[in-house]
């Protein structure tokens, strides 16, 4: 896999930001899109712009095939077993919200017990956080080791016969740590509870399998896979799904509608309440085969060999601390980081004058930034198309930084 | 890199304030304190002040975040101080107008604080620059 040549499929990396070549190291807030992605789009709205499941027209028809053909495209990368359980929402944070309302909502009572970690994106601890003040249930958290890490002894301590509902991130949008959700769902199961994966950040670069991971529930967005914004993915095991309620009511997702009584659609369509996110869901269809046909096999390995080139070559910077574990192997290509001195935002803005794109803040993970006992951190995330040269010059700018703030301070 | 841009943002005065912050510290004897933090970047605030006869007779702050937040967090305790309500509400809205970039009343005295013109050309960095004024006219309406 040659990243230059993956370069050239994504138009917008072919520019100038404040008169230098932009170096975008941003893609676990969202990567950048490829032209065949932005081209089934456009090729939606120009050709055959029409609402699904209804009507008997020709666009109409296209339409459906293009959506339905977007589900079976995500349950064959995901290798769902069928595509009943593939559920289009409108990204990670809604598909975490549905499961947590109608699972959550029917299956918790007071004393039981949601396990998630010290580690989760808010959008894995707050809609458990709501559901356990409706219900009474008790949250609680597998704590972390020095590293960053989860030990499967602390989550065997945390989970009992008490816990309804384990909640983890498959890999950590702050540490890059890769969690070892399939253990972890199997220690779940033995106390007779559900697993939920938050797969945001590790669909993207790694081969997900729902059916070896044993997961109940698997959430994932469309924006950080090279797909456009606004879609997203909720996977659930059938025989869990069926049993649930509907979270939004309206048209689309119904069978037959009472003055006073309705009746909902079958699997998957119950869930898709109102006109679906069409162009979205294409476009997700168009980012899968674009990341299939490149080998998510290729694009986990090309990470790794960047995370490994990036802490080794950060290593080199005096005052430099990196967060999580320092094994590339342990991890996907997120490293989060502080320079002594310098605060992040002012970190972020010198470097974007060198036209380098990072993320400064708490990365919507402010328990962890607790646990970290910092306020904010930087953080360069590497996608297939970033390079060894982007390292280069994320590391040439972090020295810049440092020398422009020991003088002017 | 183009350093010649930094220096608009990042001016002497500003890292003499973040370096060395006045009214750093919790007021003992205030009668306002204000809690503010910008949740997209995680910069916190507390302000206490003492406000008596419509005059504030103190101020200080304390919080974490970047040279830009701390600093103007320390000009402008400095600048209200001694002021009444109406100055300082009207320094505040002065100083609004000048970081958006926007014509701003010039014959205010603003001292220290017209160094932070610069992040008007800093979009992403202006809620920075706000964070204590707005808790400053947040505890002021109270």
């Amino acid at each position: 896999m040659n990243p230059y040549e993956i370069r050239k499929l994504f138009p917008i990396l072919d520019q100038e930001v404040n008169d230098q070549p932009l170096v975008y190291l941003d893609s676990a807030a969202t990567s950048q899109k490829p032209s065949a992605v932005i081209q089934s789009i456009e090729d939606y709205y120009r050709g055959y712009n029409s609402n699904v499941h209804r009507g008997v027209h020709t666009l109409g028809t296209k339409a459906t095939d293009a959506y339905e053909g977007a589900r079976e495209k995500v349950r064959k990368f995901i290798n769902a077993s069928a595509m009943e359980e593939i559920i289009f929402t409108r990204g990670t944070t809604t598909s975490l919200n549905i499961v947590a309302k109608s699972y959550g909502g029917a299956h918790l009572s007071e004393g039981d017990e949601i396990v998630i970690s010290y580690m989760e994106h808010h959008s894995n601890i707050i809609p458990w956080q709501q559901i356990a003040k409706q219900t009474g249930a008790v949250l609680k958290y597998v704590p972390l080791q020095p590293d960053g890490t989860i030990s499967i002894d602390d989550v065997k301590a945390t989970i009992t016969n008490a816990t309804k509902i384990v909640s983890i991130m498959h890999v950590s949008n702050v540490m890059g740590v890769i969690n070892p959700v399939k253990e972890i769902a199997a220690i779940a199961h033995q106390y007779g509870a559900i697993m939920v994966v938050d797969g945001a950040q590790s669909t993207p670069h790694l081969k997900v399998d729902v059916q070896d991971l044993d997961c109940d529930f698997f959430a994932f967005s469309g924006h950080k896979m090279v797909g456009p914004t606004g879609i997203g993915v909720l996977y659930g095991k059938k025989e869990l799904l069926e049993k649930m309620e509907p979270v939004e009511f309206g048209g689309e997702m119904i069978d037959f509608v009472g003055l006073y009584e309705s009746t909902w659609k079958e699997l998957p369509w119950k869930f898709e309440g109102g006109t679906p996110i069409i162009a979205g869901a294409i476009g997700l269809g168009a980012a899968i085969d674009f990341l299939s046909e490149i080998g998510l096999d290729n694009i986990e390995a090309h990470e790794h060999h960047l995370a490994a080139y990036a802490l080794e070559r950060m290593a080199e910077i005096d005052g430099l601390t990196i967060y999580g574990p320092l094994d590339p192997m342990k991890r996907a290509g997120v490293i989060t980081f502080n320079v002594a001195d310098v605060h992040p935002h002012d970190l972020a803005t010198v470097l974007d004058m060198d036209g380098i794109a990072i993320r400064a803040g708490h990365h919507c993970a402010q328990p962890l930034m607790k646990w970290l006992d910092v306020s904010a951190t930087a953080r360069a995330s590497f996608y297939l198309y970033n390079t060894e040269e982007d390292i280069d010059k994320l590391v040439k700018g972090l020295v810049k930084t440092k020398e422009y703030f020991s003088n002017v301070l | 890199m183009s350093f010649n841009n930094l220096d608009t943002l990042y001016r002497q005065v500003i890292m003499d304030h973040y370096k060395k912050p006045r009214n750093k510290g919790v007021l003992e004897d205030g009668n306002l304190t204000i809690d503010m933090n910008n949740p997209t970047c995680g910069d916190r605030i507390r302000l206490t002040m003492k406000v008596e006869d419509q005059k504030v007779v103190d101020a200080k702050f304390e919080g974490e975040g970047c040279s830009i937040s701390m600093s103007s967090a320390s000009m402008m305790t400095q600048a209200i101080k001694g002021k009444d309500i109406e100055t300082a509400v009207k320094l505040s809205k002065t100083f609004s107008e000048m970081i958006q970039g926007n014509e701003y009343d010039d014959t205010l005295d603003l001292g220290d604080i017209e160094a932070l013109q610069g992040v008007s050309k800093f979009p992403a960095r202006i809620k920075c620059a706000t964070l204590a004024w707005k808790a400053m006219e947040k505890g002021l309406k109270e």
